[in-house]
């Protein structure tokens, strides 16, 4: 294989770089990103640098220069990834430019869901730098009412670090619990109270029937509810999840069902082509987390070089979130008939480990502020699962 | 020179920390006891919370894992290296001579 392009430079993207070349390939590496930034990183976005603990922007950079150097890559920042040709090898890119490659790494993440119609000024979502550095900047002039739209771990971040910063701040959501996907009722319930001790009104079964604007500027007024209540609001965060980037792949023959559909080793059925990190639909599952991003890197760009599927992804999901100086820490694949056990610590003190248990076998584990417990059971886990030999 | 704990109550293969500012994380590592600064390189969490496997501890938050000797980060998501600190024991006590106390910080 003598040349590979990456499409998306974020943290998948760039993992896949580096897997490349650490696993030997020499020859022309093209790295294709639509933001202007380097690759940085999305989790501190919504924590330490909304609230300014991370104030630099150079904190969030993935590589250094010397590491790029090392990469040897061509990097096309602010160009975008517009179409694949049917053979798989020609990537179309904005501006009436194409690239044309032996193997290629998709790696072009998620989206944030919109509400529908056009997003009135002081309405945002956030997904890239550009988004938290104009949230952030509408942030620092003195105290106002934010609305957090979705109770996810994305909106409950913006929400905790928003109160840190002295905001009014409610959020809507519209399940009657928010995490429950993703943690069960008792678990959801639990984490879900972390609002309410930090004085941040958490509405619950609240679905959103429109927003409100006015003034010259055609500014956001507030948020009204689809019962009929009007929620007054200077800033409105909208967290409801995200979509993959697929767009640009659509005439490519690729499958396409809420990401591009890969084997377990995140080839797809295009020869010399893989999807890695948030874009990738694994095996029949699609997932959101940091972890899952770097790890699919490696073996995608294994499978990439073989040629075929040598190597597969099934290591233990695992994501962390930081919330109201709570480390919330989850790894496992529960069932939603799975039960939680508390091992240790207790939920009053926003401080324990729980066990998710099938048949008496764990199958996932969750913690609040524990994070030593946590790693030993997360291992235990990841070898109990691992069939032998892998 | 701040005093730890009494060896006893630092078993091989675990760890402590203490509040210097930055903190500190002890280990006791096969026989070996080494002193590095508690905060990972790459993010927030405290190094003492890690997994000790060998000389190497990785970090409880994202598998970073840094060489007790050297203080080096021997894998991504970190690249650059905690310090390290001298330890001794006197009386079977355990004491860390703080690197910049030192004036050999690295
Ligand atoms: C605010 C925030 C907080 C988070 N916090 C956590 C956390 O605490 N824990 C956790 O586990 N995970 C967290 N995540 C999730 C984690 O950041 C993602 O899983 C990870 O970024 C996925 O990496 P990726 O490279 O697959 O996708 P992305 O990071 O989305 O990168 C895709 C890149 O491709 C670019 N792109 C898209 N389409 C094109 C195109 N057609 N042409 C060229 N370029 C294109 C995009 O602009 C982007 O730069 C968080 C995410 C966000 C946004
Ligand atoms: S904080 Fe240690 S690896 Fe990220």
């Amino acid at each position: 294989m003598k040349s590979v392009a990456v499409i998306g430079a974020s943290l998948a993207g760039l993992y896949a770089a580096r897997a490349l070349r650490s696993q030997g390939f020499d020859g022309r590496l093209v790295i294709v990103g639509d933001e202007c930034h380097g690759p940085y990183d999305r989790p501190p976005l919504s924590k330490d640098f909304l609230t300014g603990a991370t104030a630099d922007q150079g904190q969030l950079a993935l590589a250094d220069a010397e590491e790029i150097a090392e990469l040897d890559a061509e990097w096309l920042l602010g160009t975008r990834a517009t179409g694949l040709d049917t053979g798989g090898r020609t990537v179309l890119l904005d501006g009436g430019r194409s690239l044309t490659t032996d193997g290629l790494v998709i790696a072009t993440g998620a989206t944030p869901r919109l509400l529908p119609g056009p997003a009135p000024a002081g309405a945002h979502t956030l997904r890239t730098l550009d988004d938290a550095q104009a949230l952030r900047a509408e942030l620092a002039s003195g105290p106002v009412r934010v609305v957090v739209i979705g109770g996810g771990f994305i909106g409950a971040e913006v929400a905790s670090s928003c109160a840190a910063l002295g905001h009014d701040v409610t959020v809507v959501e519209a399940a009657p619990l928010p995490l429950v996907p993703q943690l069960g009722d008792t678990m959801a319930g639990i984490c879900s109270a972390l609002h309410a001790d930090h004085g941040v009104t958490l509405l619950t079964g609240a679905g959103v029937a429109r927003l409100h604007s006015g003034g010259t500027e055609n500014r956001v007024t507030g948020v009204e509810l689809a019962d009929g209540r009007l929620l007054p609001a200077e800033v409105v965060v909208i967290g409801i999840g995200v979509r993959p980037h697929t767009a640009w792949l659509a005439d490519s023959g690729l499958p396409l069902d809420d990401g591009v559909l890969c084997d377990a080793g995140c080839a797809t059925p295009l020869p010399a082509v893989v999807a890695v990190g948030d874009v990738a639909r694994v095996n029949g599952t699609r997932a959101e987390h940091w972890t899952n991003a770097t790890e699919q890197a490696a073996v995608a760009a294994r499978n990439l070089l073989a040629g075929s599927t040598v190597a597969t992804h099934r290591s233990l999901p695992y994501f962390w979130s930081d919330q109201y100086g709570v480390r919330i820490q989850f790894a496992g694949r529960r069932l939603p008939t799975d039960t939680p056990r508390l091992v240790e610590g207790s939920p009053d003190d926003r401080s324990f480990l729980a066990c998710y248990e099938r048949d008496g076998r764990t199958t996932a584990v969750l913690a609040l502020n524990r994070p030593r417990p946590f790693m030993r059971l997360r291992r235990e886990l990841a070898r109990a699962t691992q069939p032998a030999g892998t | 020179m701040i005093p730890v704990c009494p060896l006893a109550d630092l078993p091989t293969g675990e760890s402590v920390r203490i509040d210097t500012a930055p903190p500190i994380a002890v280990f006791h590592a096969d026989g070996q006891l080494y002193a590095i600064d508690d905060t990972c390189t790459h993010q927030d969490a405290s190094l003492s919370d890690g997994w000790l496997e060998g000389c190497l501890v990785e970090c409880p938050l994202h598998a970073a894992s840094f060489d007790l000797r050297t203080g080096a980060a021997t894998c991504l998501p970190a690249r650059r290296a905690v310090r390290t600190h001298p330890v001794t024991v006197d009386n079977g006590m355990i004491y860390v001579h703080h690197a910049a106390e030192e004036g050999n910080a690295a």
